[in-house]
C-alpha cells in the first residue's frame, strides 16, 4: 500500500511528528531564561515554549503542547530553526516562516502553526523583560486579528486608508480571512469602525 | 515495511461484505434503466422491486413505506424539509405547526438541516441529554406542545453508541400530534428494528453502515403521512424522489440486508467480547481515562474512550503511523480545535471531549485486532501525554 504517498502531510511535517524534537520533558529543573505560555484548553490547543540565552543568542528551545499534529510539528520544526538564532531575529519569525521550512501545511491547519510561534514571541518577551530590554518589546498596540495570515488591525486601518471599503476589497489587499475564515466576524466590525473614523 | 492493518473504524463505514462483492460482480450487466418499459429496463425494475419488498420485511414496513436515497443525509433533509411543506398531507405547518425538536447529539445532517429551517424562521429546539447521552425526557415534555410539527431524535449515537428509547419517545411526539422521525443510520444492521414495534413515522438508514456499498440508503415513510420531495423532477419512488434508480447501490444493499437477517445476532456476542476485553485491557494498561456513552444501552461494538490531557487528533494520528485506524469525535478543522459536539452535551469538559477516541469493531475484527490495539495504545497515550501542558499524572 502506498502508504507513505497518502499521509496528510508533507515528509517533513511527518518526521517532525512522529520524532518531535526538543521537547520539554523535565519542566522543573529546566533553567529557562524566558517562557511563553499561549491558548487555553477550552478553546482545545494550549503551547508552552521556554528558551535559554547566551549572549543575546538563543542556544535551547524546548515546548510542550496540547494541540494536534500540525502544532506538534510546526513547532518541532520552530524550535529547531531558532537555537543558534538572536534573540532580535528569533522575535521577527511569522507563521508563514514556518511553514515555508515545513515545505506545507494543509490550508485549514496554517492556523495551528500560530501557536508555536506567539508561544516564541511571549518567551522572548519573558527574556526582554528579564533582561532589562523591555524596550524592544514591540508596544505597538497591534492585535492580530486573522491569525492564519498574520493581518493586524493596523493593516485593516492602512487598507481603509487607501480605499477598501468592503470585506472583499479587504481580503484582496491583506489575504485576510483566505484562510479559515474564522474572524470575518470581528474583521468586518473592525472595517466598519475605521471607515467610520478615517472617512 | 508491512505493518499490521487493524480497522476499527466501523462506524464511520464498512468495507463491503465479501457476498455482496459476489452479488454486485454479477450484475455489473444490469445496465437499463428500471424506468424504462422494455424487457431490458422492466427486468431491473423487477429485481429492485422485489428486494424493496425484503427490506419492508426486515424493519417491518409496507414496500410502498420504503424510498431509495442517496444514503442517510439524503434521508434526513428530506425528512426534516418536509415542513417547510406549507400544506402536505392534512398537516398546516404554515399556521399551527412550525417548531422541531430535535437533540444536540445528532448527526451534522440533523443539526446543521435544523439550523438551515431555523434560518427560514422555524423554531428549533435542542434537547439536552444526561451524562451517558440519554434524551432528558422532563426537557422534552417541557419542551412539546402544540405547536410542534417534528420530533427527530437519533436511534444509536454514532460517536458514544448510546441507544435511546425511541419507542416511548415517539409515543410523547404522538400523544401531543406531533410527527416522529428516527435517525437509524447507527442502528439498522446492528440492533434489530421494526418500524411498527417503535411506532415511528420516518426512519432513515443507509446501506455503508452495514456492509452495504456507499451512496444508497432508505427513508421509510409511514403511509398518508405528510410528505414532500426533496428532488425534483421524476416519478421515481412514486414521484417522492426523483432520479434514475441507483441499481447496482439497491442489488448491493438488498443482499447486505439480506445478510444482516441472519448475522447481526450471530456477531453480536463478538462484539460483546471483544469490547469487554478492550475495555478492561485499556483501564489496566493506562491510567486516568473515562469511557463515554452508557455503560448498558449501548451499541455492541462502540467503545468510546477519553484519555485525559492527550488530545484526540495527534493520538489518531500516532495510531494511524501504527496502522490501526480509528476516530476522534474532535477535529481541527475550522482553525481551532473543535470538541465533540456530543461529549460537549453529555457535560464533560473540553479538556475530555477534545481527547476522545472511538474504537468500533465489525465483522472482521479478530481477536488478536484487540491484542494488537492493547499492545500499541500505551506508548501511544504515554507519547502524547509527555508532551501535554495538561497532564502531569494526574487527572487535573
Amino acid at each position: 500500500m502506498s502508504k507513505q504517498n497518502t499521509w496528510l502531510y508533507t515528509d517533513t511535517v511527518k518526521e517532525h511528528f512522529i520524532n518531535p524534537k526538543n521537547l520539554l520533558e523535565d519542566e522543573e529543573n529546566y533553567q529557562e531564561d524566558g517562557r511563553g505560555m499561549v491558548g487555553n484548553i477550552k478553546c482545545g490547543d494550549q503551547m508552552l515554549v521556554v528558551i535559554r540565552v547566551q549572549d543575546n543568542v538563543i542556544t535551547d528551545c524546548k515546548w510542550k503542547t496540547y494541540g494536534c499534529a500540525s502544532a506538534i510539528a510546526s513547532t518541532s520544526m520552530l524550535s529547531e530553526m531558532v537555537k543558534g538564532m538572536s534573540v532580535d531575529k528569533a522575535y521577527k519569525i511569522t507563521p508563514e516562516d514556518i511553514v515555508r521550512e515545513l515545505g506545507s501545511l494543509p490550508s485549514h491547519k496554517i492556523h495551528c502553526s500560530v501557536l508555536g510561534d506567539r508561544a516564541l514571541r511571549k518567551a522572548i518577551e519573558d527574556y526582554y523583560e528579564r533582561t532589562d530590554q523591555a524596550e524592544k518589546i514591540k508596544q505597538e498596540h497591534v492585535k492580530i486579528i486573522c491569525q492564519c495570515m498574520n493581518v493586524t488591525d493596523k493593516d485593516i486601518a492602512d487598507a481603509v486608508k487607501k480605499g477598501d471599503r468592503t470585506y472583499e476589497e479587504l481580503q484582496f489587499r491583506t489575504k485576510l480571512g483566505t484562510v479559515c475564515g474564522q474572524c470575518k466576524e470581528k474583521a468586518e466590525r473592525l472595517l466598519h469602525e475605521y471607515i467610520h473614523l478615517y472617512t | 515495511m508491512s505493518i499490521k492493518q487493524v480497522y476499527m473504524d466501523y462506524n464511520a463505514t464498512t468495507p463491503l461484505h465479501p457476498e455482496v462483492k459476489e452479488t454486485l460482480n454479477a450484475a455489473f450487466e444490469l445496465y437499463a434503466n428500471p424506468s424504462s418499459m422494455h424487457e431490458f429496463g422492466r427486468s431491473v425494475r423487477n429485481r429492485l422491486e422485489h428486494i424493496r419488498q425484503s427490506i419492508a420485511d426486515f424493519i417491518g414496513s409496507k414496500p410502498e413505506e420504503i424510498i431509495y436515497t442517496a444514503g442517510g443525509s439524503e434521508s434526513n433533509n428530506t425528512v426534516l424539509k418536509i415542513i417547510t411543506c406549507a400544506r402536505c398531507g392534512g398537516l398546516d405547518f404554515g399556521q399551527g405547526r412550525s417548531e422541531i425538536i430535535t437533540t444536540s447529539i445528532e448527526h451534522p445532517s440533523i443539526i446543521q438541516t435544523a439550523q438551515y429551517l431555523e434560518s427560514l424562521g422555524n423554531t428549533v429546539h435542542f434537547l439536552r441529554v444526561d451524562k451517558y447521552g440519554k434524551v432528558d425526557v422532563n426537557h422534552f415534555l417541557e419542551l412539546i406542545s402544540e405547536k410542534t410539527a417534528l420530533v427527530s431524535i437519533m436511534y444509536a449515537n454514532n460517536e458514544i453508541g448510546t441507544i435511546q428509547d425511541i419507542k416511548a419517545l415517539a409515543e410523547i411526539a404522538h400523544r401531543y400530534g406531533a410527527l416522529f422521525h428516527t435517525d437509524a443510520v447507527q442502528a439498522v444492521g446492528k440492533i434489530p428494528v421494526n418500524v411498527v414495534e417503535l411506532a415511528v413515522d420516518y426512519l432513515s438508514f443507509s446501506a455503508h453502515k452495514f456492509y452495504g456499498p456507499k451512496g444508497v440508503g432508505v427513508l421509510y415513510a409511514k403511509k398518508a403521512k405528510p410528505f414532500s420531495a426533496l428532488i425534483h423532477g421524476g416519478h421515481q419512488e412514486a414521484g417522492r424522489r426523483a432520479g434514475t434508480m441507483n441499481s447496482l447501490g439497491i442489488i448491493g444493499m438488498g443482499k447486505a440486508v439480506q445478510l444482516m437477517q441472519t448475522e447481526m445476532s450471530e456477531i453480536t456476542p463478538k462484539f460483546e467480547k471483544y469490547k469487554a476485553k478492550l475495555k478492561a485491557g485499556i483501564l489496566r494498561r493506562i491510567p486516568d481515562i473515562t469511557f463515554n456513552g452508557h455503560p448498558e444501552q449501548t451499541l455492541a461494538n462502540t467503545l468510546n474512550v477519553s484519555f485525559h490531557g492527550a488530545e484526540g487528533e495527534a493520538v489518531l494520528l500516532y495510531l494511524d503511523l501504527e496502522g490501526i485506524a480509528v476516530s476522534t469525535g474532535s477535529a481541527c478543522s475550522t482553525g481551532s480545535l473543535e470538541p465533540s459536539h456530543v461529549l460537549l452535551a453529555t457535560g464533560v469538559g473540553p479538556e475530555l471531549a477534545h481527547g476522545s477516541i472511538r474504537f468500533s469493531l465489525g465483522r472482521e475484527t479478530a481477536e488478536e485486532d484487540i491484542d494488537y490495539v492493547l499492545e500499541k495504545l500505551p506508548s501511544v497515550i504515554a507519547k502524547v501525554r509527555k508532551m501535554s501542558t495538561v497532564y502531569s499524572g494526574e487527572c487535573k
